[in-house]
């Protein structure tokens, strides 16, 4: 049985100006352990399909299973729920609080689940242990490099060990050196089981999943498999190709 | 997330705008000091009315003599001999609900006791003005009916004639001179304090009334019945009205005045004269309570406006929350808590303000004041209400907040 489980699923908006349909009958199933990017250009309704695969809206047809719960029939508080035990969103902002301490912002998911501080506490330096980020906890945001802050969101996203990992344009407001750090620690994790859904524009980064799902005006238009770049490789490889840069001068 | 924890981040994005955080609890801080002012200045003077009634004795009128007119001069209060005991007498008889009806006059004379002497106030009475004052002993016994009506030569001392008189030695029984006329000490009242005009109400002697018309002042008591004041006590403060209008008409026919002709005594209230001193307080107590609703109102407003400011600021933080797994009503809480703290901090304030208020116009003014636990209790009360009231709306619309549309917002 696969982890998602979408059937002609759609969206239509009812706008003064019409009836836009942004996502127009999509079937697609994602099973366990896979690490797949979602692909298309902007208003190709790739958004719309992470929104809806992230329990953040509701469609307007068709059914989609999440880890074989039928999401259209739950209530608020229950997608709620459903976001809080099974999804963790990356954003292309990284949306941290600012004013709390990295550790904190880990925590934030689990304050929703209703554990006590001390096991919030607990988990939370082991998921940014995870991401490299062990000696930063208590670092604010601002104290942290774009890199290191979209750690502690991907730390975040991993706490209340989710089923699936939605990154949305997870790299783009990083520089290409990062991105690839942060993409070789998407496919670590993926490799330890995580689920990864990676919704980008970028084509540079979805060569690193296996399997890439296009978008183009609210309708999947192909769905191929490939054998991924490996980030880690890469990093390794300019690392002797190209000296750094402060050795160059 | 526990309430404790709640309180904790609301305070800390309380703590994040401090300054606008500051300005915002002002007008809460400014009504919740006006009503802690209001609450202790009324609840003063209250006070103060009830002590004045309490050391006075409750429901007494006054009748003074004198307000005759001699040739259209108009002389005041006390200047003529009007009254007598008969007339006392004849209002216990005939006035409805009287529960005492004293004869009183009083003087000024050197009390003498081995070598040491005092100045003081004489009083000559009955045994109605122990009731009408509600004056009770602290020991040995009142005057006896017999030696009323003899004139005894016997006193009872107040407190502070006691202590000056004759020190740590026991009064009663001992022998003192007024006017080199020797009295015996029967009685010596309980204390009764300053009275509302801060005279010491214990520096007293008491004697029989003809005791102290004969042998004090010396006026012969067959010829001359007068007494300078009346003592009144009525059974109820809704007799009081009614008990001297029938006093004046009694007295009136009794001095056999006529028509056109002024009374030749005063009456007054002293239940009403004690009530009227707290209409200024009152007043006062008033207009701290407009200023009080308006702050409030003002401040409630003021904190509700910084909510919605504070929403709009913060509503990626609302859709990450969302997305994190936040249910509508978390977010509606954290807000609701988050308004409720910074009024009720703004409570906090205004209560050490509103007590210095307080201080400093009871000292200026001269009123008495009273803070009670239920008064600070209630007024932070209100302010977390009207965190609550206030801060919903805004609390409402973060909850609201579409995840994806608050995730978009820059």
């Amino acid at each position: 049985m696969p982890l998602i489980e979408v059937r002609d699923l759609s969206r239509v908006y009812d706008l003064d100006s019409g009836r836009v349909t942004a996502l127009g009958g999509v079937s697609l199933d994602i099973e366990a352990g896979e690490l797949v990017a979602v692909m298309g250009p902007s208003g190709s309704g790739k958004s719309t399909f992470m929104n809806l695969v992230g329990c953040l809206d509701r469609p307007t047809g068709g059914h989609y299973r999440l880890d074989d719960v039928a999401v259209e029939t739950l209530s608020s508080d229950g997608l709620a729920a459903l976001r809080n035990r099974k999804l963790g969103f990356v954003f292309q902002q990284f949306n941290l609080l600012p004013r709390v301490d990295a550790c904190a912002n880990v925590e934030l998911p689990m304050v929703y689940a209703g554990l006590d501080g001390k096991t919030r506490r607990e988990r939370a330096l082991n998921a940014l242990a995870r991401v490299g980020l062990a000696d930063r906890a208590h670092h604010r945001p601002m104290q942290l490099s774009g890199g290191q802050q979209q750690r502690v969101a991907i730390a975040r996203a991993l706490v209340n060990q989710p089923r699936l990992l939605l990154a949305d344009e997870p790299t783009g407001a990083l520089d290409s050196r990062t991105a690839l750090e942060i993409l070789a620690l998407f496919q670590d994790l993926n490799r330890e089981g995580v689920t990864v859904v990676l919704v980008t524009h970028d084509a540079e980064v979805a060569r690193h999943a296996r399997r890439v799902v296009r978008f183009r005006d609210g309708h999947v238009i192909a769905d191929t498999r490939q054998e991924p770049a490996d980030a880690r490789a890469a990093l390794a490889a300019q690392d002797t190709a190209t000296p750094l840069p402060e050795a160059a001068e | 997330m526990s309430l404790l924890e709640a309180i904790r981040s609301a305070l800390s994005a309380i703590g994040a705008n401090a300054l606008r955080s500051a300005l915002t609890m002002l007008g809460i801080i400014i009504g919740v000091a006006a009503v802690i002012a209001m609450v202790a200045i009324g609840s003063g003077a209250r006070e103060r009315v009830d002590s004045q009634i309490k050391s006075l004795g409750a429901n007494l009128a006054i009748i003074q003599a004198g307000n005759v007119t001699q040739g259209g001069v108009r002389l005041g209060a006390g200047a003529s001999s009007t009254l007598t005991d008969e007339d006392a007498k004849a209002v216990a008889a005939e006035v409805e609900d009287v529960v005492a009806s004293a004869s009183v006059i009083t003087t000024r004379a050197q009390a003498v006791y081995a070598g040491t002497n005092w100045s003081t106030t004489i009083t000559a009475t009955d045994l109605d003005f122990f009731t009408a004052r509600e004056w009770g002993l602290a020991e040995g016994r009142l005057f006896e009916p017999e030696e009323l009506r003899r004139g005894e030569i016997v006193a009872i001392i107040g407190q502070t004639v006691a202590k000056n008189l004759f020190g740590e030695s026991d009064p009663l029984g001992q022998m003192f001179r007024i006017r080199n006329v020797p009295f015996k000490v029967i009685g010596v009242m309980a204390g009764k304090g300053q009275s509302a005009l801060g005279q010491d109400q214990d520096d007293v002697i008491f004697v029989p009334l003809d005791t102290g018309r004969r042998r004090i002042i010396g006026r012969n008591y067959a010829r001359d019945r007068s007494v300078q004041t009346i003592m009144v006590k009525f059974a109820s403060e809704a007799a009081i009205a009614p008990g001297i209008e029938q006093t004046r008409a009694l007295l009136r026919q009794r001095h056999r005045l006529v028509e056109d002709q002024d009374d030749d005594f005063i009456v007054r209230n002293l239940t009403e004269i004690a009530n009227t001193a707290t209409a200024a307080a009152s007043t006062l107590s008033w207009l701290l309570a407009a200023v009080a609703g308006v702050s409030l109102l003002v401040g409630g407003i003021g904190i509700m406006n910084i909510m919605l400011v504070s929403v709009t600021e913060r509503t990626r933080e609302i859709g990450l929350r969302l997305a994190v797994g936040a249910r509508q009503r978390d977010v509606l809480s954290q807000f609701l808590i988050e308004a409720t703290t910074l009024a009720t901090i703004g409570g906090a304030v205004g209560i050490a303000l509103g007590i210095g208020a307080a201080t400093g116009i009871a000292r200026f003014a001269g009123w008495p004041f009273v803070i009670s636990p239920q008064t600070i209790l209630v007024a932070v009360g209100v302010s977390g209400l009207i965190g609550v009231f206030f801060g919903f709306y805004p609390a409402r619309q973060a909850a609201r907040l579409d995840p994806i549309e608050a995730l978009r917002r820059e």
